[in-house]
């Protein structure tokens, strides 16, 4: 399978990345290859296989459900770009 | 010819943790902004999710709930969109393994229109997966910025998605009152729905009969009953009438404007349903034990419907009384408790006094159960002395409002007030002399034919005893003594 330059204009656009014409042909190029590694593995007869969703065969650790967080907002705050009134400031968002 | 409208549910309901989902911050509603945001809610890199074993038994106990299968192993994934409020830029919900697969709901549909009859339906649940809350933005503090607090950022939500099986508002408010209930009964969920702990999400289409289903539109986040009816009625009427005037729906989210009682399509975003779901390798995946499905299961308290069974089949209630008593937990129990005073002989006269008295003057003082002034064993108490025939029913009104209005016991208030019964004939056929000697015209007119006088004169025995005669005695005492 091979990419065209709107799926990958589509995808970087999803992706929030903001890309110049050299860099989609790059990354078109580098997907598709990775397309192709997929479509090698779909080749293959798995048939009876059970299907994993983790690439290790262990399953979750449950946490108990006590508080263990203290408040850390200053020491979080003082690294981001903007606060308010203990609110994280962002370019307006409108619905 | 006539249109069949066409109602799914999807509800969100916010887990009664502690901690978030996915770390040990705490989930308390309404504390200062971010303060509850701990560097997996603010997603600082580098930090990984730790999945919160109290959000698991509680989807368990959703599913026993339901009767749904419980899946003994279900996976985490990402579900990938942009918005501020959600910092790591996907959301791990669940996708092809929910961990709570397909269930099934009984509800009771009370018809909103005219004289149709209350009637039962059964609406089957999809799945019921868990997924973490995002964060909220505060619009308009500041020039040209949103404000964004994470502290509900990880709550542990439970989306239950039903089956398109309601054909009315009424069914689909019917079926949300249910899941309520529900959720509540089994503690998974305080469905608080001011604060956004239960909250419904309402697909709507409409189609002519035996034809094929019609476009749908996703009524987002309605957080009242009234609103959610309100939504429907006028959604169904928006669709049928652009059918009918040739126009065609299109797949859209709208938003329903309680001022104005209209619903309206959000805009739509661009590529917002491309949400390139895949397992979230941070998470591996969920395994139910059966010894942990056991725990859960010897947690769980009796479901109503097991009660209304309990209720109509030993103590012989009709469906409409097992129903009321059942409409929370703390009513069951209530009335449980009182039953195991006065003995399952007495349930119907429990059940009486709790779905006509109790439930009247908590109405009149607008109080829940839980607040009731009198508890369960002081009504228990009092109903005991009806019971062993003590009081009569009118001295027991009486005896309850003592109860109501200063506390106490009953034995003290009929002591206290003397509104101890007359039960001893001898008494009783002495004011019955005293009255028909006092009426003996009366008297010749009665038993000359004109029964109707009995009412007459059980009312002024009655009066006589100073409305403490057993009134059981009364009537059969008179009926007699009239008789000649």
């Amino acid at each position: 399978m091979s990419l065209t330059t709107q799926d990958v204009q589509k995808i970087a656009r999803l992706a929030r990345l903001s890309m110049n014409e050299s860099e989609i042909e790059a990354a078109r190029s580098q997907l598709s290859g990775i397309f192709e590694l997929i479509a090698e593995m779909q080749a293959v007869d798995t048939t009876g296989i059970e299907p994993m969703s983790h690439a290790q065969e262990l399953s979750q650790r449950l946490r108990e459900d006590t508080v263990s967080e203290p408040d850390q907002r200053a020491a979080f705050q003082a690294i981001a770009p903007q606060v308010e009134d203990g609110l994280y400031l962002v370019p307006q968002v409108i619905e | 010819m006539k249109w069949e409208i066409v109602i799914g549910l999807e509800v969100h309901t916010q887990l009664s943790t502690n901690t978030k989902i996915f770390s040990g911050a705490s989930t308390a509603f309404g504390s200062e902004p971010n303060t509850q945001a701990d560097a997996v809610s603010i997603a600082l890199p580098g930090v990984l999710p730790v999945l919160n074993k109290g959000a698991v038994e509680r989807a368990i106990k959703f599913g026993l709930a339901v009767g749904a299968h419980i899946a003994p192993r279900s996976v985490f994934a990402r579900k990938n969109y942009f918005y501020p409020d959600l910092p790591k830029g996907y959301q791990i919900s669940q996708m092809d393994l929910p961990v709570v697969g397909q269930g099934a709901l009984t509800i009771q549909v009370e018809p909103l229109s005219g004289n149709a009859k209350p009637y039962e339906k059964t609406v089957r649940i999809t799945r019921a997966h868990l997924e973490e809350d995002a964060g909220k933005s505060v619009h308009g503090a500041t020039q040209s910025m949103t404000g964004i607090d994470l502290n509900r950022a990880g709550t542990p939500l439970l989306e239950i998605v039903s089956e398109p099986d309601m054909c009315s508002a009424a069914e689909a408010v019917a079926y949300a009152k249910a899941l309520h209930s529900v959720v509540r009964w089994i503690g998974i969920c305080d469905g608080n729905m001011q604060e956004g702990s239960f909250r419904c999400d309402v697909n709507v289409s409409v189609r002519k009969p035996g034809e094929p289903l019609g476009t749908r539109r996703e009524i987002k986040n309605l957080n009242s009953f009234k609103f959610m009816q309100q939504a429907i009625d006028y959604e169904v009427q928006w669709q049928i009438d652009t059918l009918e005037n040739g126009g065609k729906i299109q797949q859209a989210t709208i938003l329903f404007n309680p001022d104005t009682g209209e619903t309206r399509a959000m805009r739509s975003k661009e590529d917002a349903h491309d949400y390139r779901y895949f397992p979230d390798p941070d998470l591996l995946p969920l395994d139910i034990t059966p010894a942990m499905l056991d725990a859960v299961r010897s947690t769980m308290p009796e479901l109503p419907t097991t009660k209304r069974e309990r209720y109509t089949g030993s103590f012989g209630l009709s469906a409409y009384d097992a129903n009321s008593l059942t409409s929370s937990r703390e009513m069951a129990e209530f009335f449980d408790t009182t039953v195991g005073i006065v003995g399952g002989a007495n349930a119907k006269l429990a059940a009486n006094w709790m779905t006509g008295e109790v439930s009247a003057q908590l109405n009149r003082d607008n109080l829940e159960i839980a607040q009731c002034p009198i508890s369960a064993a002081q009504l228990g108490g009092m109903l005991a002395r009806i019971a062993d025939g003590t009081i009569s029913n009118s001295g027991a009104k009486e005896v309850f409002r003592a109860l109501w209005a200063e506390g106490g016991d009953a034995d003290a208030i009929i002591e206290a007030k003397g509104l101890k019964q007359v039960s001893d004939s001898g008494a009783i056929e002495k004011i019955i002399d005293e009255v028909m000697a006092a009426n003996a015209d009366k008297v010749t007119e009665y038993r000359s034919g004109k029964d109707k006088l009995f009412g007459f004169f059980v009312g002024a025995a009655m009066k006589a005893s100073q409305g403490k005669a057993n009134p059981a005695q009364l009537n059969e005492l008179l009926k007699k003594k009239l008789a000649g």
